[in-house]
Formats: structure tokens, C-alpha cells, sequence
């Protein structure tokens, strides 16, 4: 008789490992197919995981074999018209008359494609990557408390009985409970051997010592097996578990002087900042504000997906970020960094007045701000005052995105993991 | 005439065993000799599992694994690829896995066609007798697993890693043709592991000292030229044995991919055979279960259909050719054979003089316990066969524009064709003939590998890469030669220190 057994339950996975190892084998070259294709990548489907292809040369495992060409004799099935020493032009391609080459690639395409999850692509994407200047301000906000052990207890749910330590104990229990009238039948019982032993010992003595034994025997049977005072339980408490909560400003530049490219760009800046942030940190509260001669705070929705027209003017969205840090997001308990996307133009006059609130007033209490400018053009005013404050603050970066490829790298240039 | 068994298509735990027990009755009656049977119900990512590891039930962990995996599950997800509906191991007990997808037909046709069909091939066959032990491979693979995932912990991932990726691009010259491998059971490897690994060394170490210039023992090693003496044509067995920088547990790893290597070189040998044996007991049992009334009209229609799916053969023309379809001309054959002893014909008593009119089930038996692909097509191959298919043969001459049809289906073409076939499946036509030729003892210790080419075929330019790994094995320089029809070498590649 066979036996039949249900794998089906069986973990699943068995493959992972050897997955991990494929991915972590290639990190290099997967790493480079995204960074390709994170310009291109549309916002909507950002939350999902990627389609990955990296070259088929890159992953073929080399073995000897043997090539086309020499002499070879074929046997094929299915003759209909041919006779012996018939004469057949070579197929183009150049196998065509040899069977299919042995080959282990498959498909024979020159790409290897294949999914990761959205977490292996953040993963990926974000490698080496850190919001700078993190504090742990205050353990504030505490999210979540973890069960952890705490040795052991003498009271608690049936569910936590520690069985071993319980039966330990009352083990302990008998024996030490037991010990004194143990001792004490021994004894009587050798008295008694000795006084059986004696010719003509003293009967009422002999009765006595029966009784007594008697009773020591009881007594030493009493002892419980085991007694709710042997009971131990595993212990567990609860220990929160601090997470460092941060708040991202994003400041964005809606004027009409902002093209839909250049938009377009910007946006891609903040999924790609919004999608780290989240990675990293549970509690990242975003404040979107987006500004032309006047600035607002918006929700996501507004931000990525309205059109405003109009001139600008930069200073008006830095005071509101300063308002909103001064209202809600006090710098004592939050770790607030903020980024500007701009095409560069402002109002003359409002450039020095940036700079202004910028070093006296928000930078002090920021913990990282990071400009970006994206045009084509050359740098205009803003720039110019921006540079400024690089020296006196290295909580101030900015960079310069040209076009869809500029992107990523310099995303990464702005958080590259700092080495201490 | 009882009533069927089940009449519904889904299956369910009894239902198998009751269809197992009618299987196994009928398998008995036909004298099928099988390993006890392990039969595992196994979903789809379960299945895919299993592709991914080559069908071993427990691996080691590599990235090529994860890389089959992931092309696999790609393929299966997109829709281009279904999954096989069984796979069977090679041990005792005989595993195979039943995908839960299938229908109870499908179960059904699965237990006749893995757990008696290749399970009574695995236990029959003489290469699996000399090449497998069944017994003891289950505990190999996990001894293999947990000493290379102990190696890991200890020498790093990497290491292991690039150690394997070396032998893997070795597995198939790691093979001994001609000697029987020793079956031994995990606890007998780990105890002689570190006695092995402790010789290994002290063989090695004596191999270097006497490059060590001694008078006297220079004038002997004078006469000696090569080392080895004789080619070697097992190149993993070579390295294991001999490479001098290896340390001892690099060489266990070694030997851990070769004997796996080992262990699947008997299938690669006996797939049409195998196959072929596997479908043709399927077909008499579904039958059986049939005429005895166990199973419906529906039932049968289900099975004809996909069993015809399985051994039917395109036409090179067709779209649908890929080759020379195995489940096809193995079952082609087998049943050719029956039909030989059964009801011979004037030509098979003339081809045929021994089997022909014989009892059918011992030589069918005969001859599934006696040959390999090779062998068995060049013995058993009959003319009816060759005009069933009709054969064809064609010559592929480089040097020459046109393509030429050697022979076809008629009576000068049936010798000549069942030769070129069986040459088909001749696995050293078919891989390149490679082997080590001489190591520079005195010297600096270069590895000579020899090629030579079989019909003037050339090597696949990935040599180079596979000569990068064997550098890597041997830790001296090495190079690989090729010879030509006369015997003097025309081409070198090396891989310099």
C-alpha cells in the first residue's frame, strides 16, 4: 500500500531562499535596470513592484558543449516527399536542418525579465539611502508596544503555563516536604527492624512504632502531586517601541511659468521622496504646499493634480511653512525636513527676502532642506541667493535637474547614506 | 462487471487510495517490481518548487535555483508554460508529487504512469541499479544541504557560492563512465568525512612533495611524462582528487556536485526508454481499469485524449516540432515490441528472429532492465516502426551548401536510419569529448585539458568562461587543447594564473 501524504499545508517557499540569492547575486545589475527605469515610470503605479530585465549574458551558467557546424546527421519524422540523395538548400538561420541547439536560455531572447515585489523595489531603489540628520527627539509618539519575555511568574493564564518549570517545582516541593517524615520513618523503621530482631523486645513498643510508621506513611502519600503553588507561568510585558516620527514639507512651484514637463518632473522628485519616507519611517506626516504669488497648504491630490496660473513669489510658501512648523509640528518633537521644486523664477525682489527666512528662520529648525531646480534655462536670482546659505548650513542642499534622467541620481545624491 | 470507482472529476483522499489499490492490482498481475510508493498531494507553487530544484526533493541553496525559479514562475504566470502533472523521484520509496489542479482522471493516470511505470524503470534498469542508490540519496541530498549551508555560515556566502558556480559549470564532466560509485548512507559520509578529508590532503601534499627535486626520484618521474598517466576524462573526480590548493572542505563540495551529477546522469541516458516504458504501462492499466469496469466512459474519453496529447509526434515540418518527441518513440516502441512477440510478421522474424512470437512481458522486461536509449533503439528499432514515423535522415556537412538526405523509410534506408538514431542518443556524440590530459608536476603546475572534436563539431565559445571556473578549481594556470582528425593540436585556449 503507497502512502499518501498531504504536502499541501507544507510551507511554501522553499524556492525563496534561492530567489534571495538570485536577487542579491545580481543587486548590481537590477539595481541599474531601475534606476533606467525609474524616469520613465509612471506616478500611478508607483506602489507597485517592477518588472525587472537585466542582460542574459549576465546570468548564463557556462558549460561545455558543443557549437553548430562540422558534420552532423539528423533524424527527422514525418518524410513526405524526399528520397535518398536529394539535395536541400541550408534554411536561413542556419540550424534549421540540425534540431533545435541545446540550449539552456530558453526563449533565446536576450533579456532576462522577471517581477519583483514592491518591497524588493524600494528596497533596491532606496539602497543606501537615509534621511539625513535624524534625531530620535523625543520618544513621543508611541506607536506600538511589543510583547517581550520577562522570565517567569507564579500567576497567570492556563495558555502561559510553563510545564517544565511547573513540574520542576513541584518536584522540588515533594521532596522538600517530604524530607523531614522520610527521615524520621527511616529511622523508626530501623528501630523497629532492630527491636523484631531482639528476642522478646517490648511488644507495646513495637506497636507503637507500627502505628507511628504508619502514619508517617500517610502522611509522606499526601503530598500533592502537584499544587496550584507549583504553577509558573511564562512572564510578558509590554514594552513600547519608540519610532521616530518626522514630517516632510513639500513645496512646489505652480506658477505659470511652470510647464507641464517641468511639473511633471517635480512630481516625480516628491513620489520618489514620498515612497522613501515611508520606507523608512512609520509616521511621516507630509504637508504638501504649493504656492504661486500666494501660498496654500493643499492635500496630495490638489498638489500633483491642479493648475494654478499666476507670477511668484517663493518667500510667500517658506512663511507658511515656517506658520505651520510654529502651529502643529513643533521642532523639539519632530524631525522636519522640507523640499522645494522650482523652475528657478521668482520675483526679484522676494529672492533676498528667501534667503532671509530661510537662515534665520526655518533652517535653524529644520533638519534637512533639500531645493531643487529644474529648467533648462540658466540659473536665475533664486539660485544665485540659495548658494549662499550652502556654506553657513549643512542642513541646506540643492541640485540641478535638467530633464527625466537627472531624476534618480539626483535623488540619491541628496540622501546618500552619510558615513559617520 | 462492477461499477466505476468515481464518476465525478474531482478527487479526494479516499478516492485515490481506492484507485491506487485497483492500480496496484492490475500493476501486480502485469509483474511490474516497484519500490513501495510515496504519494504527496502538491499545489501548483509547490510544483514549482520542485521544477526549480531539478526535482530534488531537498536541496542545497544556490542562486541558479532561484534563477530557474523565477523564470518558471514567470512563464507559468504569463500562461506560456503549464506545469508537468507529475514529478517522481528517484528513491526508495518511490516519491511522486500529484498536483492538486488535476483531475481524479488525471490522479489516476499520474499513480499508474509515475508510481508503477518509472518507479518499476528506476528499480529494473541497470543504470539506475549501478548509478543510483535509491536507499540513500533522500539522506545524501540533506547531509549535501547541511554541509554546504554549514559551510556557508563559516566561509561566507560568496565563497560557497563562486566554489559552485565552478563546479556547476563542471557537473557534466563529472561523471565515471565506467566505474561503479560506491553507495554509501549519510551516516557512514559523515563519518568518513573527515577521515577522507584528512587523506585527501596528506594524497596531495605527497603529490607536490615529490616535485620537490630529488636526485634519484628525478630520473624516475623522468620516464613518466604525463601526469595522469592515462587521460582523465572525469574532470570534477580529477579536481576533487588532485587540485593542490583546494582545502578540504572545497573538496567535499566538490564531490557533493559531482555524485549529484551522478545521480541524474542515468535519466539523461534513459529518457525515451524510461518514457516510453512509463506511458506504455500507463495506457495497459487505464485499460484494465476500464474493461474490469472501475472507470466511465468519461474517464476513458479524458485519458485518450491527453494521453494522445502526450505521445503524439509533429512532423519536422510542423509548427509544433521540436525534435524527436521521447514519450512518442519510446511508447512507439514498447508497444512495437508487445506487437512483436504478440503477432510477428514475416519481416519482424527476419529482423527480429529472437523476440519475435516470445512471450511479451519478459521481453519487454528483458529489455528495459538491459538498455539505454542507445543501445535499445539500435536493438529494438523495427523497420514498421521507421515507416510508422517516417524517418529520415540528413546530413548537415559545413563545408558543403546543401543539405543531403542520406536514407529514408525503405529497405536500404531501415539499417542505416536506426543507426543514426540510436547515435542520437549517444550522450558522448553528443557532449564534447574533453579530458585532462597532463598537469606540468614538474613545472608550473598547469592543467592541460585535451578536446577532441567529434565530426569536426566545435565548441560552444562559452569554453573560455568554464576554463575561468576550472582556473578557479585547479588555482594554477589552465589550458585546453584541440586536436584534430590526426591527432596534432590545431587550437589552444588558456586561462593564464
Amino acid at each position: 500500500m503507497a502512502q499518501l501524504i498531504d504536502r499541501r499545508p507544507n510551507a511554501k517557499g522553499k524556492s525563496t531562499v534561492n530567489r534571495q540569492r538570485f536577487l542579491r547575486r545580481y543587486k548590481k545589475q537590477i539595481k541599474k535596470a531601475i534606476s533606467e527605469q525609474i524616469s520613465e515610470r509612471s506616478i500611478t503605479d508607483i506602489d507597485g513592484g517592477e518588472s525587472v530585465s537585466i542582460p542574459k549574458r549576465d546570468i548564463t551558467e557556462p558549460t561545455f558543449r558543443n557549437d553548430q557546424g562540422g558534420v552532423r546527421e539528423g533524424i527527422y519524422p514525418g518524410n513526405k516527399e524526399f528520397a535518398p540523395g536529394d539535395k536541400i538548400k541550408r534554411p536561413p538561420g542556419g540550424n534549421g536542418g540540425q534540431g533545435r541547439r541545446a540550449s539552456d536560455s530558453g526563449e533565446g531572447e536576450d533579456e532576462f525579465v522577471f517581477d519583483i515585489s514592491r518591497d524588493e523595489y524600494l528596497d533596491m531603489l532606496f539602497d543606501d539611502l537615509e534621511l539625513p540628520n535624524l534625531q530620535k527627539n523625543q520618544l513621543s509618539k508611541m506607536t506600538k508596544s511589543k510583547s517581550v519575555r520577562a522570565g517567569f511568574t507564579n500567576d497567570g493564564v492556563p495558555t502561559n503555563i510553563n510545564i517544565v518549570r511547573s513540574l520542576k517545582s513541584a518536584m522540588s516541593r515533594r521532596v522538600a516536604m517530604g524530607a523531614e517524615p522520610r527521615r524520621r520513618l527511616h529511622q523508626l523503621e530501623d528501630e523497629l527492624q532492630a527491636l523484631q530482631q531482639e528476642v522478646g523486645g517490648d511488644e507495646s513498643r513495637r506497636l507503637e512504632l507500627e502505628q507511628e510508621i504508619e502514619q508517617l506513611r500517610k502522611r509522606i502519600k499526601k503530598i500533592p502531586f502537584i499544587d496550584t503553588f507549583d504553577l509558573r507561568f511564562n512572564n510578558f510585558v509590554q514594552r513600547p517601541v519608540p519610532t521616530s516620527q518626522a514630517v516632510m514639507f513639500c513645496l512646489m512651484d505652480v506658477s505659470g511659468s511652470m510647464d507641464q514637463e517641468t511639473k511633471d518632473i517635480a512630481k516625480r522628485f516628491y513620489i520618489l521622496l514620498y515612497l522613501f519616507l515611508t520606507r523608512s519611517y512609520r509616521d511621516v506626516d507630509v504637508v504638501y504646499i504649493r504656492h504661486h504669488t500666494q501660498a496654500k497648504e493643499v492635500d496630495e491630490e490638489e498638489f500633483f493634480y491642479s493648475r494654478e496660473t499666476g507670477g511668484t513669489i517663493v518667500s510667500s510658501a517658506l512663511e507658511l511653512t515656517r506658520d505651520i512648523v510654529a502651529q502643529r509640528y513643533p521642532p523639539t518633537d519632530w524631525n522636519i525636513y522640507a523640499a522645494q521644486a522650482s523652475d528657478g523664477d521668482n520675483w526679484n525682489d522676494d529672492s533676498p527676502l528667501c534667503e532671509q527666512i530661510l537662515a534665520k528662520q526655518l533652517l535653524p529648525q529644520l533638519r534637512y532642506y533639500a531645493y531643487v531646480e529644474i529648467t533648462r534655462r540658466d540659473h536665475q536670482g533664486l539660485w544665485a541667493h540659495y548658494e549662499n546659505l550652502l556654506q553657513a548650513h549643512d542642513n541646506f542642499a540643492m541640485q540641478h535637474i535638467r530633464e527625466h534622467d537627472d531624476i534618480y541620481p539626483v535623488f540619491r545624491e541628496f540622501f546618500r547614506k552619510q558615513t559617520q | 462487471m462492477s461499477d466505476p470507482i468515481s464518476t465525478g472529476a474531482e478527487w479526494t483522499f479516499e478516492l485515490i487510495e481506492k484507485y491506487h489499490a485497483e492500480i496496484e492490482n492490475i500493476a501486480e498481475e502485469y509483474g511490474l517490481d516497484t519500490y513501495p510508493n510515496q504519494i504527496e498531494l502538491i499545489t501548483a507553487e509547490q510544483m514549482l518548487d520542485a521544477y526549480a530544484s531539478v526535482g530534488m526533493p531537498i536541496g542545497y541553496s544556490h542562486w541558479s535555483f532561484g534563477k530557474h525559479f523565477i523564470k518558471n514562475e514567470q512563464q507559468y504566470r504569463r500562461g506560456r508554460m503549464g506545469l508537468a502533472y507529475e514529478i517522481v523521484i528517484n528513491s526508495n520509496p518511490c516519491i511522486a508529487y500529484l498536483m492538486e489542479e488535476n483531475t481524479m482522471m488525471m490522479q489516476a493516470l499520474v499513480i499508474a504512469h509515475a508510481s508503477y511505470g518509472h518507479n518499476s524503470f528506476f528499480k529494473g534498469n541497470y543504470l539506475f541499479r549501478a548509478w543510483t542508490d535509491a536507499e540513500a540519496i533522500i539522506d545524501y541530498l540533506v547531509f549535501a544541504k547541511r554541509f554546504i549551508s554549514e559551510c556557508e555560515e563559516r566561509y561566507g556566502i560568496d565563497e560557497v557560492e563562486n566554489l559552485l558556480d565552478s563546479c556547476h559549470a563542471l557537473q557534466n564532466h563529472g561523471v565515471d563512465r565506467y566505474k561503479r560509485p560506491y553507495p554509501v548512507s549519510m551516516r557512514e559520509e559523515q563519518e568518513r568525512l573527515e577521515e577522507r578529508e584528512a587523506y585527501l590532503q596528506s594524497q596531495v601534499n605527497d603529490l607536490w612533495h615529490k616535485t620537490i627535486p630529488q636526485k634519484e626520484a628525478a630520473e624516475e618521474e623522468a620516464k613518466q611524462q604525463n601526469f595522469p598517466e592515462e587521460p582523465q576524462e572525469n574532470i570534477l573526480y580529477f579536481v576533487e582528487k588532485n587540485a593542490p590548493l583546494l582545502e578540504p572542505w572545497q573538496r567535499e563540495v566538490v564531490r557533493i556536485v559531482r555524485k549529484i551529477g551522478q545521480y541524474f546522469y542515468p535519466q539523461r541516458q534513459t529518457q525515451v526508454m524510461n518514457e516510453g516504458w512509463a506511458c506504455f504501462w500507463h495506457y495497459h492499466i487505464m485499460n484494465a481499469l476500464y474493461d474490469r469496469g472501475k472507470v466511465t466512459d468519461g474517464f476513458m474519453l479524458e485519458f485518450i485524449q491527453s494521453h494522445t496529447n502526450v505521445v503524439s509526434q509533429p512532423d519536422f515540418d510542423s509548427d509544433y516540432f521540436s525534435g524527436i518527441n521521447p514519450y512518442a518513440l519510446g511508447y512507439a516502441m514498447m508497444t512495437d515490441i508487445k506487437r512483436i512477440c504478440t503477432d510477428p510478421e514475416e519481416e519482424d522474424k527476419k529482423w527480429f528472429p529472437d523476440i519475435a512470437g516470445s512471450n511479451w512481458q519478459q521481453t519487454l522486461d528483458f529489455a528495459m532492465r538491459n538498455f539505454k536509449d542507445e543501445s535499445f533503439i539500435s536493438q529494438f528499432l523495427s523497420p514498421r516502426m521507421i515507416r510508422d514515423f517516417k524517418l529520415f535522415s540528413i546530413l548537415d556537412d559545413e563545408e558543403r551548401s546543401e543539405l543531403e538526405v542520406t536514407s529514408i523509410h525503405n529497405d536500404s534506408g531501415y539499417q542505416y536510419i536506426r543507426q543514426a538514431l540510436s547515435n542520437q542518443y549517444n550522450l558522448s556524440m553528443n557532449e564534447p569529448n574533453i579530458q585532462v590530459y597532463n598537469v606540468d608536476v614538474r613545472g608550473d603546475r598547469r592543467l592541460t585539458l585535451r578536446h577532441i572534436p567529434h565530426n569536426n563539431i566545435p565548441l560552444a565559445d562559452t569554453s573560455a568562461e568554464v576554463l575561468k571556473h576550472l582556473r578557479r578549481l585547479w588555482g594554477f594556470g589552465v589550458k585546453l587543447e584541440t586536436l584534430d582528425a590526426e591527432g596534432e593540436v590545431v587550437n589552444t585556449e588558456e586561462c593564464a594564473d
